[in-house]
């Protein structure tokens, strides 16, 4: 039960923060230049992103959670069961941001709930 | 969406850093993590202790390192390429996770399991593969314009 419900944690937070972070570096534009320097500027001006803040703050929810699941499971369990953030992701798109989802990722989806059953019941 | 050879040539190498850090840093953190045990109770002084524990593990803190790293070529490669784009290489690192799992820490998979673990990454490839923008904004706007022109 406490397992399930650190991996529905992982999940959530996980999925809602990499959207947000995925924004904010969505606004900071390409990367052209790989020097050290440069890095450090992109990771400077990601760090002045809102998006960037609230986004980092999900990621260590699921961090901390993900501490927690793993403190009492397999990594051969945890890490493959917190592939759920996809179906996460398809219904949220669906149901809340009211996107279209082809068949082709409903079909990715069903496969990657097929698959957590059976690591579950493994 | 990566073109050209000098972006596919770039986009490559930060996927398998992304997949290579990535999985080695789960791989760690569960190795850690194993000895450090779960937390006593859900009072805040014994998930002090639990998070106090993680902190002085190495091999917590090795994998976090190699988070960090992973964390930082995702960053780098979503600046450029969309985040759908980068999944595939992500539903490699579910099959990478539970492969060093067992070679490395030793964990039982069960055949039932392994079955599991391929249905989820063929699933997260698939999902990857479909087109990452799913609302036709641009492709309509274009066919009625050209309709437009032929008339």
């Amino acid at each position: 039960m406490q397992i399930a419900f650190f991996v529905l944690l992982v999940v959530l937070a996980g999925t809602t923060g990499e959207m947000l972070v995925s924004r904010a570096m969505k606004q900071i534009g390409e990367v052209t230049s790989f020097r050290p320097a440069a890095i450090a500027r992109v990771v400077l001006r990601a760090l002045g992103s809102p998006w960037m803040w609230s986004g980092l703050a999900m990621m260590a929810l699921a961090f901390f959670s993900l501490l927690v699941l793993l403190s009492r499971a397999n990594v051969s369990f945890v890490v493959p069961v917190t592939a759920l953030s996809y179906v996460m992701a398809a219904l949220g798109g669906r149901f809340f941001l009211r996107e279209q989802v082809s068949t082709g990722r409903w079909m990715g989806v069903c496969l990657v709930c097929l698959g957590v059953v059976l690591v579950w019941a493994g | 969406m990566p073109s050209g050879p000098n972006l596919r040539g770039k986009t490559a190498v930060l996927l398998f850093l992304m997949v290579f850090f990535g999985a080695a840093g789960d791989t760690l953190l569960g190795k850690g993590m194993r000895v450090v045990g779960p937390p006593g109770a859900w009072n805040p002084a014994e998930v002090a202790s639990f998070l106090g524990r993680a902190v002085v593990s190495a091999a917590v803190w090795t994998g976090f390192a190699s988070l960090l790293l992973f964390f930082l070529s995702y960053m780098l490669v979503l600046t450029w390429a969309d985040f759908s784009y980068v999944l595939p290489a992500s539903a490699a690192s579910y099959a990478v996770v539970p492969l060093l799992g067992h070679f490395f820490l030793g964990e039982g998979v069960s055949p039932l399991r392994w079955c599991g673990v391929a249905l989820i990454a063929l699933g997260v490839g698939l999902v990857g593969q479909t087109p990452p923008s799913t609302s036709p904004v641009a492709a309509p706007a274009a066919a009625t314009a050209e309709t437009a022109q032929g008339d």
